[in-house]
Order: C-alpha cells, then structure tokens, then sequence
C-alpha cells in the first residue's frame, strides 16, 4: 500500500539531494572540523558554507548570525534562558498561549521561580491578541517569544510587527519559526528580531539538528557549556553530516518558495480543504484562512472522535494528525484549539492535514473518496449522530 | 501509536451490537461530548429470568472507547442481572487483550454505564446517567467523584497519581486536583503501605550539635541536590532557636527567585524533615 504522507507539520521525508550530500560525511569524511589537521579542518569548510546556506534562507546579514544545535526545542531554550539570564535586573516574560512546548514549558519553568509571564491568547481564528499584548508589554519586560506559524492550524502571526513594539520596549525577541521557515519567505534582514528558531526536518532535512540565528550585537549566553565551537556559543563537537544536511535542506527550501511549487502546494491543500467541507456536513475549518501557511489545514468534523478517524484513515495508508485528548496520551484536547475557544463537540474531532511538495492529486483525491465513508460509519456509532443528522 | 491488541482493532472496526433497542428495558448513559468519550447503552432483559437477552450500544469516542463498549455487549448477553453485574472494567480489558495504561478509563466507561443501566432496568426502564451528584466530585475538569476514585485504585491496585489518571481520568485536565488524589491514594493504600519511620529525638530537645548535624544532614541530602541542578548551593550561617540563616551560593546568590528559593526549598523541607517551626531567613 502506498503511503499517503499528509503529517508534513509533524516531520518531513529527508530529500535525495540531503541524504547524497551527507553521506561522505558519516564515511571517509569523518574528522573533527575543529582539528589542526587538513583531514580533520577542512570539514569546517563544509560547515562554513551550510552556515551561509542557512543565512541565505532566513535573510541573515552575517552567516555567524547561525548558530547550529541539535533541534529546535534546543534553540528555544537556548533563546530562552540566553535572554533572562543576561538581564538579570527584567523579571516579565510575554509569550503567546498557542506555543509549542519547547516554549511552553520553559515559560511555565520561570514563572515557578518568580517571574511575571504574560501567555497572549487568541481569538476563535487564532490570530494573535495584539491589543492584550501591547497592555502588558513595558520596561521590565526582559523577553518576547512569539512563533512565526501555528503548526496545528498553520495561522501566521504578524511577527515584524510584534518584533518592532518589542524592541521599543527595550526586549528581545524571538520567534520559533520551525512551521514558517521553507513555508513561507522568513526574512530576519530588516527586521526587530533578534533571535529565531528553525528545524532541518520540517523541510526535508534530517531529523537532530536545528539552528538558532542571534542578531549580531543580541546579548547571549551559552545554553550547552563545554568547547570553543560556534565561537563559544554552543558546545559540542559539530555534527558535520547533519549541518550539511541543513545547508542542502535550505538551499532546496529556498528554490521552492521561489519556483512557484508552495503555490501549487496551497492549491492542493485548497481543493482537500473544499472537497472535505462541501461533501461532508457539520464541519469546521480551524485557524485563518486568510493568513495561513500554505500546506496545512485543520478541519473538525463535529460528533465524533480524532483518533478514531485516524485510524481508519491508517487502513487507506494515510497519515495525518488530530488535536483530539486520545491521540495525545493527556485527556484534554490540543492547547491551541483551546486557546481559540473552539467547541468541545469540534476539538475533540480536529484532524490536521500537512502537504509538502511531495504531495499529489491523487493522494488528495484518495483523501476525498474515503473521508465521507468514515465519517459517517463513526456518525452511525456515535450518540450525538442524531444531533448532526 | 497506541498499541492496541488485534482484538481491540476488531471490536474497533467491527464493532458489535451497534445502535438502540427500541422500547428498551434498562437505558444507561456515562460521560459527555465535553469529556471526550461517552458511551449509550440499552438492555433488553427477561422479566422473569432476568436475563440480559439483548444488548445494543453508542459510543462517542476513541478506538478503545467503541472497542471497550463492543466488547462489553458481548460480555453481558446472555448472562443474568447479577452476573452482569459483576463484571468489572479489568474483565472487560482482560477480554479485549488488554488496553494501554492511558486508556484504561474506556473500560471504566463501560463498567459505569452497565451499572446505570441496570439500575435504570431496576427503576422500570426510565433511562438512567451514572453520575456522581451526591458524591464529592474531586476532579471538576473531567467530574470524578472521590468513589469512583477510591474503586478504581481497590480493583487496580493502582499506587500513583498518574496510575488514577490513566484509569479514571481523574487529574487528567488542569491538574488542581492532584494533591488531593494523592491524599486519597495514601488514605486507601494506608493500610497496605507501612513504612514506619525511624524514632527521631525531638527538636527542642536535641544539643545544639545535635540540632546543626540534622540540619546540615537535611540540606546535604534534599536541597542542596536541587540547587545543585541550577549551578547553585547553600551554606547555613548560624541557628537561633527555630531561625535558621543560611547564604545561598553559585548561580543562586543574586538570583531574581531566592526569595522563593528560601520559602519553597529551603524552609520547606526544613519544616517537614527537621522541625515545624523553623523559619529560614536569607542573609
């Protein structure tokens, strides 16, 4: 059976070109890029050029703006802890409540030992509260951490202009741009942001490494403590394969946003969007269509349950994901649907859609003839069916 | 990815006894839309023999949630009020296999609504909701009351908050409940675990070695590890009577939370595991 990937948001299949491009790496190319040594040193070339690679997709000025770590979650909490503690004198942090946990739960850490945390909600749409956010934004704000792009419902946030009000202030900011970047231009160029999160796997790079662009000038310190590498700003011997892995992920990012193939890929995700809401009743788009990354959308479909969607979208071989408490292991349906107030009867039945550009018509279209049939055998089980009837 | 037992997976896909029995003898209702689960079922049951002739079920839920519900239909027909009565949530994930630890309050689930259902047999058929409104209710995110707490941990032998979670949902949301979870977890598992602990000399009574050495002995063994952890320790000072001062050292000297440090770690577990009347002051 062919797999239907439509779980892009969670992770994404390493492209061709990155596994090629690594490989020499875990073999004959094995020596430490901090070596004396030509065998060993010159892999610090390979790191150098990812390192551009990387800062040419984001729109860095200055390559050594890149700091490579091992994912994401790192980058935060390297941003995090970096931004309290080099002002130590600032005890307000604001944040929004749709995070990721890698945010989340950094946050929740600070506010037990006494600081002031502000989570910004958000309205039924998921857009970003900015008029509770510019109340609670003053001086003693040490830190504002804001994501580019919710990975459950793909909605953008207006993050130069939350960036700029910040710098006003006197914070830093930072965003956790692991859903945006490869999906839509990110450009910290001429921008207030100060730091940024990104992930190699959510656009075809490999899984385990992650980057943190720092604004040259940003007060920093180190999350990882230990050796010299990235001028002393993470340590840990570089992990060579993977970091050209990234540099090769980005270059191909950059191609797609350019060529054209995110249009297409919004066009996909378009047509899934309609063809589901039209041919099946009691539906409800989440997120904002009018400001959404381009792959993904997160449709509920009311009285019955995400995972047992799921599972029978598992037997047709397609993957997606749900916002429903049973997927999750935790009783409560997902944080960020909360957040938007979204109705129990329709959170517990969320299910998110994430297309790349790998993803065809025939795997929409196979979405489309089996999404009405299961649908309806849950209704038929189900005691509120009467309800949606 | 749950690991759910081929059984589960059949029960799931194809599920058994699907929909209402019209002009049902006994109805039983549990759970609701905001909980995530619920479960509808209606027995048919001979008047004289009291036997369960016919068992039809809706659920609104997971894949364990409809298995669990299929499964117990099959496991109640044919048997009498009584022996239906019996069968508890381990019977009905024993017949499916098992379930996963997370999901086990699906067959919870389903022991509830047969409880309402007989009852409601019992009350001329008039449908019944298992519900806890006389019972104190502990968890109020997902309306678990204290009984069907203290059940699940007597059937389970469950021994830790998240163990009550798993099965009863109980703490599941918000958390605010879980200290007083555990306080019923101690009260029904008090007579089964008994560490008694070593005689220890009162406080008052100790010398002022004595007194300094339990201290020291106290913040060696639980606080400093802690602080230990964010790059800092500390360091006691001088003892009058019940004031204890200490300084605190490392990443924790100067540190925007040693305020709360003081009051939470410190003076906490002085109070708990030396004496209660001790304060801890910052100098």
């Amino acid at each position: 059976m062919k797999t239907v990937y439509l779980d892009n948001n969670a992770t994404t299949q390493c492209a061709q070109e990155v596994i090629d491009a690594m490989l020499p790496y875990f073999g004959e190319k094995y020596g430490n890029a901090s070596s004396m040594h030509t065998f060993g040193g010159s892999n610090r070339k390979a790191i150098d050029i990812a390192r551009q690679q990387v800062a040419d997709l984001i729109g860095a000025e200055y390559a050594d703006e890149i700091i490579f770590t091992s994912c994401a979650s790192e980058s935060d909490n390297t941003a995090i802890f970096s931004a309290v503690r080099t002002q130590p004198k600032k005890k307000h942090i604001i944040t929004s409540a749709v995070e990721h946990p890698a945010i989340m739960e950094p946050f929740k850490y600070l506010e037990s030992q006494g600081y002031r945390v502000d989570f910004i909600g958000v309205d039924e749409k998921g857009n970003f509260d900015m008029d509770r956010f510019k109340q609670v934004l003053d001086e003693d704000t040490a830190l504002v951490s804001v994501m580019w792009a919710n990975s459950e419902t793909g909605t953008i946030f207006p993050i130069e202009e939350i960036a700029r009000l910040s710098k006003q202030k006197g914070a830093l900011f930072h965003t956790d741009a692991v859903q945006a970047v490869g999906k839509i231009p990110v450009q910290v160029g001429n921008t207030d942001i100060d730091m940024l999160s990104l992930s190699a796997h959510k656009f075809h790079g490999p899984k385990g490494v992650g980057a943190l662009y720092v604004r040259r000038g940003t007060r920093f310190m180190p999350y990882l403590m230990g050796g010299h590498q990235e001028k002393h700003r993470r340590a840990g011997t570089e992990n060579v394969p993977y970091i050209v892995g990234l540099g090769v992920a980005a270059v191909l990012a950059q191609t797609r946003l350019q060529d054209g193939t995110m249009k297409r890929v919004a066009a996909l995700r378009d047509a899934l969007e309609k063809g589901l809401t039209s041919a099946i009743a009691d539906t409800k788009i989440n997120g904002n269509p009018a400001a959404r990354v381009p792959n993904t959308t997160n449709i509920s479909f009311g009285y019955i349950e995400g995972e047992s969607i799921l599972m029978f979208l598992n037997d047709y071989g397609i993957c997606a994901s749900s916002g429903s408490a049973c997927t999750s292991g935790s009783l409560e349906p997902s944080h960020v649907l909360r957040a938007m107030g979204v109705p129990f009867q329709f959170a517990h039945g969320s299910i998110r859609f994430s297309l790349s550009d790998q993803t065809t018509q025939e795997d929409i279209d196979l979405v489309l003839k089996v999404m009405p049939g299961i649908v309806e055998k849950l209704r038929k089980i189900s005691p509120f069916s009467r309800l949606a009837a | 990815m749950w690991d759910y037992t081929d059984k589960v997976m059949d029960h799931f896909k194809n599920p058994r006894n699907v929909g209402t029995i019209p002009n049902a003898d006994g109805t039983g209702q549990v759970g609701s839309l905001v909980c995530g689960d619920a479960l509808k079922l209606t027995i048919k049951v001979n008047k004289e023999t009291e036997v369960i002739e016919d068992a039809k079920f809706e659920t609104f839920g997971c894949a364990s949630a409809i298995a669990s519900s299929s499964m117990l239909t099959e496991m109640i027909k044919g048997k009498t009020l009584e022996e239906a009565s019996k069968i508890t949530n381990q019977d009905i994930a024993d017949a499916l296999g098992t379930l996963p630890a997370e999901k086990m309050h699906c067959s919870v689930m389903g022991m509830e609504a047969l409880e309402a259902a007989v009852k409601s047999y019992r009350q001329g058929g008039k449908p019944v909701t298992f519900e806890q409104e006389e019972e104190k209710i502990v968890c109020h995110c997902f309306n678990v009351s204290e009984e069907t707490i203290i059940k699940a941990i007597r059937a389970n032998h469950l021994t830790t908050v998240e163990d009550v979670t798993h099965f009863t949902k109980a703490g599941g949301g918000c958390g605010r409940c879980k200290g007083e979870i555990q306080k019923i977890l101690d009260k029904v598992n008090a007579c089964q675990i008994t560490t008694p602990k070593a005689e220890e000399k009162d406080f008052s009574k100790m010398t002022m070695v004595e007194k300094i050495r339990r201290i020291e002995k106290v913040l060696e063994e639980e606080v400093r590890p802690k602080l230990n952890m964010d790059g800092g320790s500390v360091e006691l000072v001088d003892l009058e009577g019940t004031l204890v001062k200490v300084r605190l050292l490392g990443m924790c000297s100067g540190c925007m939370g040693a305020a709360g440090t003081i009051k939470n770690l410190v003076e906490k577990a002085l109070k708990e595991q030396v004496d209660p009347s001790l304060t801890v002051e910052h100098i």
